[in-house]
């Protein structure tokens, strides 16, 4: 039907999305961990802007409609308080940059010696000001790539490919997730019910009072959301052999040790000679027992999904960018950091904003949703 | 298949065992109803198939259960799972993934199947079930009858051999009941399987069951056998069984043919009555009491949108051209209401329908996009909640909203100061609505019923001449529906305006003056209960199928014109055989 109404270009339009070729979670998932970890290599406003843009883009192409894309605006809310709230403490805390352009003085409050260092109000200046702002993008553009991530890809299929040993653990974290969404509908719903009562419906008192009843509420979905999953066969284990049992322990926590040596290896001024190689070998082990854990899972995948070449794009474009601004920031610090003392106006370096275009990948690549 | 031998189930704390001493077999391939008053034990007995009670419920069970030869004392409910499939009353509560597909898959993944085989048997159910097109719907955006149909469905991609559900028809409108229960015909009938389900609505299900288990009262001993046999003898039971039983039918007929083949001497009887019912009907519109509390002078100006079936000027509210906006979608639209005191309306329709909304939107909790209401002459949204409970009241679906303080007497208290009444109003009016409930119990500890009439007398403290209810009877037996009825007779009788959003056909029939239909967040139909429920045969009552075309729409009706006959020298055939010769 919608073939013969919009017959879609070959090649040039994404297909749709279906599920059969669904994209990898994951690869929407490293995908926006690349432009998070390029938006930590500046705090150029300009680039900062672009990579919000190019996440804001790629959602508006590929967003779907289903409950969890609202997470994207969520994020871009929770941002701006970040920024302003980064902005207020620059005004009434002071900073740390020296500035001489002073905006405004604000009536210092005296604090005992020993609380040498920390400042109430005094003098705000432009170049503070602006170091407060260029910072706190920064962080702002973190968040909205993790909030890109979550509104593309559904938490829930990312478990999917969690690997069996860890499913059980995994389901708990994401019905845990569900709970914070249940809870907020819960208490509009109660609150809304003082209104029944005669009550106010708005204010402080309103939620205080409704507290206790939303928990209850919250606690006997859990409990019974418990019950059906047990008796659908939730935590049904294989029975295995104890040698099995005992070498994944072994396997596992002989790991986990090594991990931890092999770190404290690396970051250590002496321990560079075996700090990798007991990093790696912790590694391997861990896996292995993870591995050998997954036989006492019974679980088998329904349909999981492929990481296919449209994964590999999507990821690869993510990655992209992300390398491209760390090369990028070892050949020209200064463009990526403009200067704040003295003040100029950022200016938009080519090379960067070209890589961060390659962020924009996904919406040519990636299977839409019919709209 | 499933075996009770003996079984007694003794909940933590509790001084009397739930159920006592309970034997039950069920044969492979059967579908048995379990019913009986709340507060017998269903659930428990439902419960204890799966293996929640006593695993996951705690509590002592004594006996044995055994379902398909296995053991519960010894099997945990996840080792049930490939035998078991169990449905509960509220679907939400039940789904663990967040898409249709996956969550037909989720049962058969945690049984660990093989991948093609999880594939082909979900094709099948999305199939079985009719769920194909909804298959990669998010199940937050599915309707009632949809989530519960995948509530069945993602029990049976394990080919259970046995499937318990417990009122798995109550949230839903009437075409939905019917397409699930069709779908556990199919089961029932198609793969043998085993089925067994608690119900209160008996006239949506009766006619399915191969047998029936009753419990009459708790700690009664259970009756087991057909359907005609126990529903002879049971305290609940639809109205097309106490229609058989009025009119002495041997053996009880239990469903609407059945009883329509049966029925020619009894529409003989009525048939010059035919009026005399109306008559009664009409005559409930026009209420000589007046509203408790006298109406604004405002609303006078309101008069002239009175429509013809609110004759008694002052209306109590007026809906005009309302249209109300749910994000994207139009809740409502373009819906004129105009409730008169004293009258009582219906509001039916499928779920998602737009009820919930219009009932809303008179207590204020939703803003009109266009168009207004008003309640008492106020605009509910823009007044403030301590004057509006005096305007109008709602008892909403989940009345345990409503309820916040630890005890009863608590409660009270409260709603006397929020509806600034004289202390002991409220508790008056509990006491009155619901003798033998002491102070101390905590509303947790009610039964469904007995929580919706406390519900309904904290919103009544503030006498307000218009109440509505949404869904009032959901879970409730037909001991607390009739008593529920009389009640809301009463009140309507003193004046109150009432609406009841509800899928319900037999509480319209019984309560109803006026019955509006909403499609789609629209009206489209708007009249006396008598002519919108036997245009429509979804929407009819079993009475009025079974003595259609002549209008009759419960059994208390045609008894009570029956008995009117009765009273007068000549005896039942000589007025029969009068008819008939007339």
């Amino acid at each position: 039907m919608s073939e013969v109404s919009r017959p879609a270009a070959p090649g040039a339009q994404a297909s749709r999305a279906q599920r059969r070729n669904a994209l990898h979670p994951g690869a929407w998932w490293l995908w926006s961990l690349g432009l998070a970890t390029a938006a930590s290599r500046t705090t150029n406003p300009l680039l900062l802007g672009l990579l919000i843009a190019v996440t804001g883009y790629v959602i508006a192409t590929h967003r779907m409609q289903s409950p969890w894309s609202r997470s994207y605006t969520a994020f871009v809310k929770l941002a701006l308080a970040v920024l302003a709230i980064r902005l207020v403490f620059a005004v009434f805390l002071g900073s740390p940059i020296p500035g001489t352009h002073t905006l405004v003085t604000l009536p210092e409050l005296p604090l005992p010696d020993w609380a040498q260092g920390i400042r109430i109000g005094g003098r705000v200046t432009a170049e503070g000001l602006v170091f407060a702002l260029y910072d706190g993008l920064k962080l702002a553009t973190l968040l909205i790539c993790v909030g890109a991530a979550n509104a593309l890809a559904n938490p829930a299929r990312l478990l999917k490919s969690l690997p069996g040993a860890l499913y059980e653990a995994g389901v708990a974290v994401v019905v845990a997730l569900t709970f914070a969404p249940n809870l907020i509908a819960d208490v509009q719903r109660l609150r809304a019910a003082r209104r029944l009562r005669g009550r106010p419906d708005k204010g402080i008192r309103g939620l205080l009072q409704v507290g206790l009843p939303v928990l209850e509420g919250a606690l006997e979905r859990s409990v019974a959301l418990a019950a059906a999953m047990d008796a659908r066969g939730y935590g049904r284990s294989a029975e295995v052999a104890p040698a099995v049992r005992r070498t994944t322990a072994v396997l596992t926590l002989g790991g986990l040790v090594g991990v931890c040596a092999g770190t404290y290896g690396l970051l250590t001024a002496e321990g560079g000679t075996y700090g990798l190689p007991v990093l790696l070998a912790g590694l391997g082990a861990a896996l292995a027992g993870l591995r050998l854990g997954g036989r006492r899972s019974l679980r088998t995948r329904y349909r999981p999904d492929v990481w296919g070449v449209r994964a590999w794009l999507v990821a690869a474009s993510g990655a992209g960018v992300a390398a491209l601004l760390i090369l990028y920031a070892a050949y020209d610090s200064a463009a990526l950091h403009p200067g704040v003392v003295p003040l100029t106006s950022p200016t938009l370096p080519l090379w960067p904003a070209a890589a961060i275009l390659l962020g924009l990948a996904p919406s040519f690549i990636a299977p839409r949703e019919p709209s | 298949m499933i075996r009770f031998e003996d079984v007694s189930v003794t909940y933590d704390g509790a001084t009397e065992p739930t159920v006592r001493g309970l034997e039950l077999t069920v044969p492979e391939g059967e579908l048995v109803l379990l019913v009986g008053p709340s507060g017998v034990g269903k659930s428990t007995i439902l419960g204890a198939v799966s293996g929640l009670v006593p695993h996951f419920t705690g509590g002592t069970l004594r006996g044995r259960v055994t379902v398909a030869g296995r053991d519960t004392r010894t099997h945990k409910p996840r080792e049930l799972a490939d035998v078991v499939g169990t449905v509960g009353q509220d679907p939400l509560a039940h789904f663990v993934t967040d898409t249709v597909e996956d969550e037909l898959a989720y049962g058969m993944e945690s049984l660990g199947l093989a991948p093609d085989v999880m594939r082909r048997r979900v094709e099948e159910t999305l199939d079985l079930l009719g769920l194909a097109d909804l298959r990669d719907r998010p199940i937050a955006t599915l309707s009632g009858g949809q989530q519960q149909r995948v509530a069945i469905g993602s029990v049976l991609t394990p080919h259970p051999r046995v499937l318990v559900l417990d009122e798995p028809t109550s949230a839903l409108d009437p075409a939905a009941a019917e397409e699930v229960l069709a779908v556990l015909q199919r089961l029932v009938h198609d793969l043998g399987t085993t089925v067994l389900m608690a119900e209160h609505r008996l006239e949506r299900v009766i006619q399915y069951a191969d047998q029936v288990a009753l419990l009459p009262a708790p700690g009664a001993p259970l009756v087991l056998g057909p359907p005609s046999e126990v529903m002879a003898v049971s305290p609940v039971y639809p109205p097309v069984v106490a229609l058989g039983r009025f009119a002495g039918w041997s053996p009880l007929p239990l469903t609407v043919r059945d009883a329509r083949r049966r029925a020619g001497a009894l529409r003989e009887r009525l048939e010059g009555m035919k009026g005399v019912a109306y008559e009664d009907e009409s005559a409930g519109l026009t209420p000589a009491a007046p509203a408790p509390r006298p109406a604004p002078p405002r609303s006078r100006l309101f008069r002239k949108r009175d429509t013809p079936t609110a004759p008694a000027g002052t209306a109590v509210a007026a809906v005009d051209h309302l249209t109300v906006r749910r994000g994207r979608i139009e809740a409502l639209h373009d819906v004129t209401l105009t409730v008169a005191p004293g009258e009582t309306i219906a509001l039916m329709g499928r779920n998602g329908a737009g009820k919930s909304t219009l009932l809303s939107a008179l207590v204020g909790l939703v803003e009109p996009a266009s168009g207004s209401v008003r309640v008492g002459g106020a605009v509910p949204h823009r007044t403030a909640p301590p004057e509006l409970v005096r305007r109008v009241g709602l008892v909403p679906q989940e009345p345990r909203d409503l309820l916040y303080a630890d005890t009863v007497a608590a409660e009270c208290t409260a709603a006397d100061r929020d509806a600034d009444a004289e202390p002991g109003t409220c508790r008056a009016l509990v006491s009155e609505l619901l003798p033998g409930i002491a102070d101390d119990t905590h509303p947790r500890d009610l039964s469904e019923g007995q929580r919706l009439t406390l519900a309904l007398a904290l919103v009544l403290t503030a006498r307000p001449p218009l109440l509505l209810l949404d869904e009032p009877t959901r879970g409730l037996d037909y001991a607390a529906k009739s008593r529920l009825v009389t009640v809301l007779r009463d009140l309507a009788t003193t004046g109150h305006a009432i609406i009841l959003a509800t899928h319900d056909v037999e509480l319209a029939a019984e309560l109803a003056h006026r019955v509006v239909i909403l499609a789609d967040g629209e009206p489209v139909a708007d009249g006396p209960t008598v002519e919108v429920v036997m245009a429509s045969p979804s929407f009819a009552p079993q009475v009025a199928k079974i003595l259609a075309p002549q209008k009759w729409l419960t059994v208390s009706q045609v008894r009570a014109a029956v008995g009117a006959t009765e009273r007068e020298p000549e005896g039942r055939e000589t007025t029969a055989d009068r008819e008939a010769k007339a």
